[in-house]
């Protein structure tokens, strides 16, 4: 099954790491990344730019809405995301774990919709 | 052949093995009910089959083999063909009592993911793991029998679409998701022992699963000492059952039961369980809680049960984590190891908190310490206050007779 892994963090957090703490952090994310990649789990993903540079849109009654900022305000932001494959939902939970902003963040795991799941059951 | 009676004990062990072999739920659970159909109709007049599970088990597969190869000339589906040669190919009649056991622990599991809210893990885990009906559990926990159909098709339906997988898990997560389990397991038993509304006869049924459920756990996981301490936990609490509430169907306090109708057997194999499992280093909130538990069952009256060291356990419980009744408890431990006036004092330091204002119990307690001390108005005021707090009918009763008692002792003294 595939996997979107929501990666939610602090900016203002992520905005006050030292150079050094940074650097970790990007080399422990390509770890993970290339280890996933070489089981043949890594479908996807990347950071994103910070929520300052979202643009919102909306049509309604045909007419398009445009609107600075994110969707949603809260106090983590999505930060970035991976999509990958997993056998079921233990293994994408074990692979979220690994994500280091799960240590200090929050990663959602959403099951990608197959033809007409995505009904509400 | 009390085909009831089949029905009622094995549906939950014969479901566990069909959802294992089937990897569907809803089609284990349809399927079932089609071969229960097939049984009622062959059996009265071809005699009832030497193993009956079996019987009911290969039946439901053929059945589900037959469903499966009809559906896929309609559309077919790779994954479905394969997963059908695959039950199809999996042998007849070697899936006996180790197999049973394997599927029902996948299944607890299953059931008691985390991924899947509190409340649906305990009626999921009752419905399949248990076989209790949706409509008896929606009466235990006096819910709407629609609403607990619902939660079980939306359970189920997670299950399915986000991939929970159908499997024990693997050692490294076995303890995190294992105290998962022990926790459903301890809230089914709950359900049964605290809750005074509802079914008399659901509820005692749901004490009786719990404890088979924590047998289960034991028996196939025996190297987990907190499981072992979860079901001396219940065994011990469980044995009070008859002790607990009066013929008249009236709240008795632990310091009043006829200790006499406490079940000694199963007071000795709880007693037994939580030595077991301390000396094999339990020492979460089930094995203090059970330490407590055996210190209280093994007393031969109120007075002989070793009160210091029951206080002390609730000081560790406290430590691990705070709740308002191991407080009041643990103030009436005090009271009895020490000095009424000592636990009087705790609980009038609980009473200041504000988020223990609307707790009933509270001043229950304190009611009971300040008429041991024969303060007679005091105590009635404090009855008072736990009546207008208390919603559950045994306690209003049980807290009303006593106020009325403390009311016509101060008039023979006036």
């Amino acid at each position: 099954m595939e996997y979107l892994l929501l990666i939610y963090h602090s900016e203002a957090g992520w905005g006050k790491m030292t150079p050094g703490d940074e650097a970790a952090i990007y080399r422990e994310y390509g770890q993970l990344r290339d280890d996933l990649s070489g089981k043949g789990k890594f479908l996807g993903g990347s950071q994103l730019t910070p929520t300052t540079m979202a643009t919102t849109v909306r049509v309604r009654d045909g007419k398009r809405v445009v609107t600075d900022g994110p969707f949603a305000e809260t106090k983590e932001q999505l930060g970035g995301y991976f999509l990958v494959n997993a056998n079921d939902l233990d293994e994408a939970i074990a692979i979220a774990a690994r994500i280091p902003s799960a240590r200090n963040g929050t990663i959602e795991v959403r099951p990608l919709a197959v033809r007409g799941q995505a009904k509400q059951a | 052949m009390d085909f009831e009676k089949l029905h009622r004990e094995e549906s939950g062990r014969i479901l566990a093995t069909l959802i294992g072999l089937l990897g569907d739920f809803d089609l284990a659970e349809e399927m079932l009910q089609e071969a229960y159909a097939v049984a009622l109709q062959k059996w009265p007049s071809d005699g009832t089959p030497a193993n009956p599970r079996a019987w009911l088990i290969s039946t439901a597969r053929h059945k589900a083999i037959d469903r499966l190869r009809r559906d896929q000339r309609f559309e077919r589906k790779s994954e479905e063909i394969a997963k059908t040669a695959e039950i199809a190919a999996q042998p007849e009649g070697d899936r006996e009592e180790e197999m049973f056991a394997d599927d029902r622990l996948r299944l607890i599991f299953t059931c008691c993911h985390p991924a899947l809210p509190l409340e649906a893990r305990v009626a999921l885990t009752l419905r399949t793991v248990c076989g209790i009906t949706t409509e008896e559990i929606s009466r235990a926990f006096l819910i709407p029998v629609a609403t607990m159909a619902q939660r079980l098709v939306r359970a189920k339906g997670k299950i399915r679409e986000a991939g929970i997988p159908y499997r024990v898990p693997s050692p490294e997560e076995l303890r995190d998701r294992l105290d998962g389990v022990l926790l459903v397991v301890y809230l089914i038993f709950n359900e049964g022992y605290l809750a005074s509304s509802g079914d008399a006869l659901i509820r005692r049924e749901l004490c009786a699963e719990a404890i088979r459920l924590g047998r289960v756990m034991c028996s196939l996981l025996p190297a987990q000492a907190e499981a072992q301490a979860l079901l001396g936990l219940l065994l011990l609490q469980d044995s009070r059952r008859d002790a607990r509430v009066s013929a008249q169907g009236e709240l008795v306090l632990l310091e009043e039961q006829d200790r006499g109708l406490w079940h000694g057997e199963q007071i000795q194999e709880g007693t037994e369980l939580v030595k077991s499992a301390l000396r094999r280093g339990a020492a979460g909130a089930y094995a203090l809680q059970a330490s407590i538990a055996a210190l209280h069952a093994n007393a031969k009256t109120a007075k002989d049960t070793d009160w210091p060291q029951i206080a002390a356990l609730y000081d560790a419980l406290l430590r691990m984590h705070t709740s308002p009744v191991i407080e009041v408890n643990r103030a009436v431990a005090v009271a009895m190891a020490r000095s009424v006036e000592e636990g009087l004092a705790l609980l009038d330091e609980l009473e200041r908190r504000e988020e223990l204002e609307e707790f009933h119990l509270l001043p229950a307690a304190r009611a009971n310490l300040l008429r041991r001390l024969e303060r007679m108005g005091e105590a009635a005021n404090a009855y008072r206050r736990a009546l207008s707090l208390a919603t559950n009918d045994i306690e209003r009763r049980f807290l009303r007779r006593r106020l009325t008692e403390l009311e016509k002792l101060r008039d023979l003294r006036s």
